[in-house]
């Protein structure tokens, strides 16, 4: 589902934020990328959304190849991968249904496919009772369920989390990372980027860690290492 | 495009402009100063155009015969030049008739005044013809033909009127094409500074729009929109407020001059409005359109 190759990054002159990486994640698999900051995570993210440019190596995404796409392809391609930031980055003049059915109105989904899927995935992150609430009005879980609803809505292939539960207290933090784990148990595959070490201990997931740009250790139902 | 996404970009479109809009409001009224001035000038220029040919129509050319030609040979040479093509029109004037319309303009009733010239017509020798053409580009072959006719003194043409007025013109019209261009320029980078405005107020949304795979044109079309729309009623407005205004003013200078017995005449507003509506309005859109193409290139990275 996703496949890295000898993927370096540069940014000028300065050391490479990645370095030769090459990782490969299947279809289903749920992998946590930790590293403290500065070790790469993010570049990673970036990478894999097309909002940077890998300067060598070559990544491959859902069948395809981020070298050399056309920008015209771009949001085609970005719309097989949903995103969850550690702001949640909801429209706050919006209520939670339509912050959940912009992301249908974007691809030009028409309104009976809306009108259907929306309420949908709000009932499987749980808020089926907080359509009509105002982002401001919500605790920060309610706020990242809405964020998660609105990156499935589309039913992309891949989810990709950066720090998801970096604002959220652990009780919460571990309800969303359940949310995440039954998308993935319905066939999505995830990424989460994080350096929340007790998630990573209790899940026993897949591990990749980073550390200074490069990939240092990936375990199969591994621990966070203290990089 | 489904209809749910074109409802969608309307809405977003109109919902840019009530977010900034004291910008937007600017914008319409810098738009509309435009166009209002715009409309002046094109009116000032076509009607100016208009009374000038109007002006070289009537007045014809003039022609004078030798000391002492007879009448009657007068006539036959008004014949002849009858024959000509380029001719719409002769009018035989004999010295007389050139006299009393002479005493009549600058005598008035004062017609002591005139009585000393009693038998001795000063204008005996003001027997002309004056021809009305048909086409004025002919006018230099016409003038050259009579030119060669034996008994012609002289000839009056009416070219050095139309050059004056034609210069007039000319001025009037590079004068406000200059105001003009100057003034589409500040409206289009006030349409720009708004539209940029709504693209700093939005880049979040514009943000999360992107990662959601909203395409560039998705993106972009509520902007451009917003810039059309701006355009478009910073037009209708001036053109709609012009067509009243024009129609009096018109209507005030004739009523005005008319007391002076000058004759002259204005093209109706609705005669200039099939040309200057067309104008106005792809000036309002053009001037939008390319305001808000402008921003997005430089502030939309998508």
């Amino acid at each position: 589902m996703i496949d890295l190759v000898d993927v370096t990054k540069t940014y000028g002159t300065d050391k490479p934020a990645l370095s030769h990486a090459s990782l490969h994640i299947d279809k289903g698999e749920f992998v946590f990328v930790v590293g403290s900051s500065g070790s790469g995570k993010s570049t990673l993210i970036k990478l894999l959304l097309k909002e940077l440019d890998a300067t060598s190596g070559s990544i491959t995404v859902s069948g395809e190849r981020l070298g050399g796409m056309k920008h015209k392809r771009i949001p085609k391609y970005r719309r097989k991968l949903g995103v969850v930031f550690q702001d949640f980055r909801l429209l706050k003049d919006r209520n939670v249904y339509e912050n959940v059915a912009f992301a249908q109105r974007v691809i030009g989904s028409p309104s009976r496919v809306l009108k259907k899927r929306v309420p949908e995935v709000l009932k499987e992150v749980g808020l089926s009772d907080k359509y009509h609430s105002m982002p401001d009005e919500l605790s920060g879980g309610e706020q990242q369920r809405v964020a998660l609803a609105r990156a499935l809505v589309n039913r992309p292939d891949i989810l990709l989390a950066d720090e998801p539960t970096g604002n959220l207290d652990p009780q919460t933090s571990d309800e969303i990372m359940a949310l995440i784990d039954t998308f993935n148990a319905r066939g999505t595959t995830v990424l989460v980027v994080t350096h929340n070490k007790e998630i990573v201990n209790a899940m026993r997931k897949r591990v990749v860690t980073m550390k200074d740009g490069l990939i240092v250790s990936d375990e199969k139902e591994g621990i966070y290492h203290e990089a | 495009m489904r209809p749910s996404t074109i409802w969608y970009i309307l809405k977003q479109g109109f919902k840019n402009i009530k977010r900034n809009w004291m910008f937007s409001v600017a914008s319409v009224l810098t738009m509309a100063a435009c166009i209002f001035l715009f409309s002046i000038f094109y009116s000032i220029t076509t009607n100016v155009n208009y009374i000038t040919r109007q002006a070289e129509e009537k007045v014809p050319v003039t022609v004078f015969f030798d000391e002492g030609l007879p009448e009657e040979r007068i006539l036959e040479i008004s014949d002849i030049i009858r024959q000509r093509p380029e001719v719409e029109n002769i009018v035989y004037e004999s010295g007389d008739e050139a006299w009393e319309k002479f005493k009549e303009t600058y005598f008035g009733d004062d017609s002591a005044a005139a009585d000393g010239f009693r038998d001795d017509n000063p204008l005996v020798n003001s027997s002309n013809l004056q021809i009305s053409l048909n086409n004025l580009e002919q006018q230099s072959e016409l003038v050259s033909y009579i030119e060669g006719i034996e008994g012609v003194r002289s000839i009056n043409q009416s070219e050095q009127a139309a050059e004056t007025l034609e210069s007039v013109s000319n001025v009037v019209y590079y004068v406000s094409l200059v105001i003009i261009i100057i003034l589409l320029l500040i409206s289009v980078f006030l349409i720009s500074n708004t539209v940029s405005v709504g693209i700093t107020v939005r880049s979040e949304e514009i943000g999360i729009m992107k990662y959601i795979g909203a395409t560039d044109s998705f993106v972009r079309a509520p902007f451009v929109l917003e810039g059309i729309i701006l355009g478009t009623i910073g037009a209708l407005i001036p053109l709609g407020a012009f067509y009243f205004i024009y129609h009096e003013v018109a209507g005030f200078i004739l009523r005005t001059y008319n007391v002076l017995s000058l004759s002259i005449d204005f093209i109706s507003a609705p005669v200039i409005y099939r040309t200057l509506l067309p104008i106005g309005v792809a000036l309002g859109l053009g001037v939008g359109l390319i305001g808000s193409f402008v921003t997005i290139r430089k502030h939309l990275r998508v």
